[in-house]
């Protein structure tokens, strides 16, 4: 239906969106795959000589980056299985004919929408802090001994602040989802008198399926670049126990100026995010065409 | 709705819900309350709730000392500043891709959205560099274009997904009548998308807003938004809980009232149309 010239015009409209994102990604990969290459330190200016690939030699025999990865990997399955499982049982309580759902719905997604900075810093100080946070109240209140969160489990209490966050995006989502079920498919199993459980297994889980999947190929995309989170609670510490593959390549980059190295890593976490990506590009591209 | 609904079961659920809800809302909550209290109430063990000495002097003080209007203004700089930008590359291109797809338009959008999945880490060093060398760290200059970047794939995305709804018959008709281009952009279309681009200007500003690896990054002081002022508060000397609670309440509460508006537009944004 498309004319010769409205084809033209399209092309000229998309081109700047295409042409810029285009050098937005391959100009700094190129550069960040270039470095990686390079004896490249910032306190050494102008001693830049080419290594082959001894920086990702480095960077993958490193204790650190095993270290990085593991936590990465923990913390992103953490934070999945929370938010999946969480996300689920709260959008079937969301679905219920609960009084005043709306304002329900507010307090529910309300989380979703503080800066991370933000609940960072209240969860590590007005909930967490091991002496006049509220969980350490709660704890002498039922006779527990308070823990100091950001000592004892660290990497622990990450994985709080990110679920915390992110449980209001897959509760969001799976709610969406879950009210596009048909209204009779669930008066018909009630008539029958299905068993609530059997309905949810056969019925809701099949349903939600596609939904689930979204919001864990999403999350881990997002989750895979925790950042700020542990940029203003611990910093990485204690030792590496909170360091994640993205705040690795940052304190590489950025506190040791080893521009080389991090670059190697950079890569890394490009590729491990590419594993990821070309599952969600299919599912999208898929629904794409329907 | 003609399930029958027993009160119990009305009951249950009502209060469930609630208690969940009220769960997850808390620490925003509590960190509201905080944000009333003395420095002192603050601190104090076992919590106060409700009855301690009511103030505002936090807000005040964050108003006053620690250069709280310098960091909104940036942040609005940086949310309207970037959604502008990608309104104005992106709506084209949506339309483009809407209304004149060709047999690579569906691997132009594809490849779009897998330019958002590139983790920043990966292009850290050499955004930084570059900025440095040219004098575009920690300005709004350069943010913007990073946050205008960062965002575009979602803002192409999102605009596709609405402009895809709007019926071609409505174009044909208009062409049919002599309509040029220009004018069925201007009296056909854009009424019909405005609820469209309006949702998409949202989420926008939520996502600018909150953006918290490139600004923490990129800015110390000059551009620094919001984000990079609550960071401050993580310094030691920088703990004072009530401060904090009230530069933080001040901080998210423009984007909380923004996002309760746009929760539905929410789902199709942030997943690229795939559940609607």
């Amino acid at each position: 239906m498309a004319t010769q010239q409205t084809t033209t015009l399209g092309r000229i409209l998309s081109a700047p969106s295409i042409i810029l994102l285009f050098l937005w990604m391959i100009v700094p990969l190129a550069m960040t795959i270039w470095f990686s290459l390079l004896r490249y330190n910032l306190l050494d200016p102008g001693q830049e000589s080419f290594i082959g690939l001894l920086n990702y030699r480095y960077f993958l025999t490193d204790p650190a980056f095993f270290t990085a990865l593991a936590n990465t990997l923990i913390l992103v399955g953490a934070v999945l299985v929370i938010t999946v499982v969480g996300g689920v049982l709260l959008a079937l309580l969301m679905d219920q004919p609960i009084l005043g759902r709306g304002i329900v719905r507010l307090m529910v997604i309300a989380p979703f929408f503080v800066m991370p900075t933000v609940s960072a810093l209240v969860w590590k100080n007005l909930l967490m802090h091991p002496v006049s946070g509220l969980f350490a109240w709660i704890a002498t209140l039922i006779g527990v001994q308070p823990i100091d969160w950001f000592t004892n489990v660290p990497l622990f209490s990450i994985i709080l602040i990110v679920a915390w966050q992110w449980l209001p995006f897959a509760t969001l989502i799976l709610l969406t989802a879950l009210q596009s079920m048909d209204e009779e498919q669930k008066e018909a199993a009630e008539m029958d008198g299905t068993p609530a459980l059997s309905f949810f297994i056969y019925m809701t889980l099949p349903h939600l399926a596609r939904a689930i999947t979204v919001v864990i190929l999403i999350e881990t995309i997002f989750l895979l670049s925790v950042f700020a989170e542990i940029f203003v609670t611990t910093g990485g510490g204690p030792g590496l126990q909170t360091t994640n593959i993205a705040f690795l390549v940052y304190a590489q980059a950025l506190l040791q100026y080893d521009v080389g190295g991090a670059s190697a890593g950079g890569i890394v976490a490009v590729i491990l995010a590419n594993i990821v990506a070309i599952f969600l590009v299919r599912l999208i591209g898929k629904n794409l065409d329907a | 709705m003609a399930r029958r609904i027993t009160t119990t079961r009305r009951i249950t659920v009502t209060a469930g819900g609630w208690l969940a809800g009220f769960i997850i809302f808390f620490p925003i909550l509590w960190m509201v309350l905080t944000s009333f209290k003395t420095e002192l109430d603050a601190f104090s063990t076992p919590p106060q709730f409700l009855f301690f000495h009511w103030t505002t002097e936090n807000y005040a003080i964050v108003q006053h000392r620690s250069d709280y209007i310098h960091h909104a203004m940036n942040s609005i700089i940086l949310a309207v500043g970037s959604t502008v930008l990608g309104l104005a590359v992106g709506i084209p291109a949506a339309w483009a891709m809407a209304f004149a797809p060709t047999k690579r338009t569906r691997s132009t959008l594809l490849w779009m959205l897998s330019t958002k999945m590139m983790p920043p880490v990966g292009v850290l060093v050499p955004i930084y560099l570059i900025f440095r060398d040219t004098g575009l760290l920690d300005t709004h200059g350069g943010l913007i274009f990073v946050e205008f970047m960062a965002n575009l794939p979602i803002i192409v995305w999102m605009l596709y997904t609405y402009f895809k709804e709007i019926p071609k018959d409505i174009l044909e008709a208009a062409r049919m009548d002599g309509a040029t281009v220009g004018k069925e952009l201007v009296y056909v279309l854009t009424p019909m998308a405005i609820p469209g681009i309006a949702s998409t200007v949202l989420l926008n500003i939520i996502l600018a807003w909150n953006e918290a690896f490139w600004t923490l990054n990129l800015t110390t002081v000059k551009a620094a938004p919001l984000t990079v002022f609550i960071a401050s508060y993580s310094s030691p000397e920088g703990l004072f809980w009530a401060k904090l609670s009230a530069a933080s309440t001040l901080a998210i509460a423009p984007i909380m009232v923004l996002g309760w508006f746009s929760q539905k537009q929410l789902v199709r944004g942030l997943t690229f149309g795939a559940v609607k």
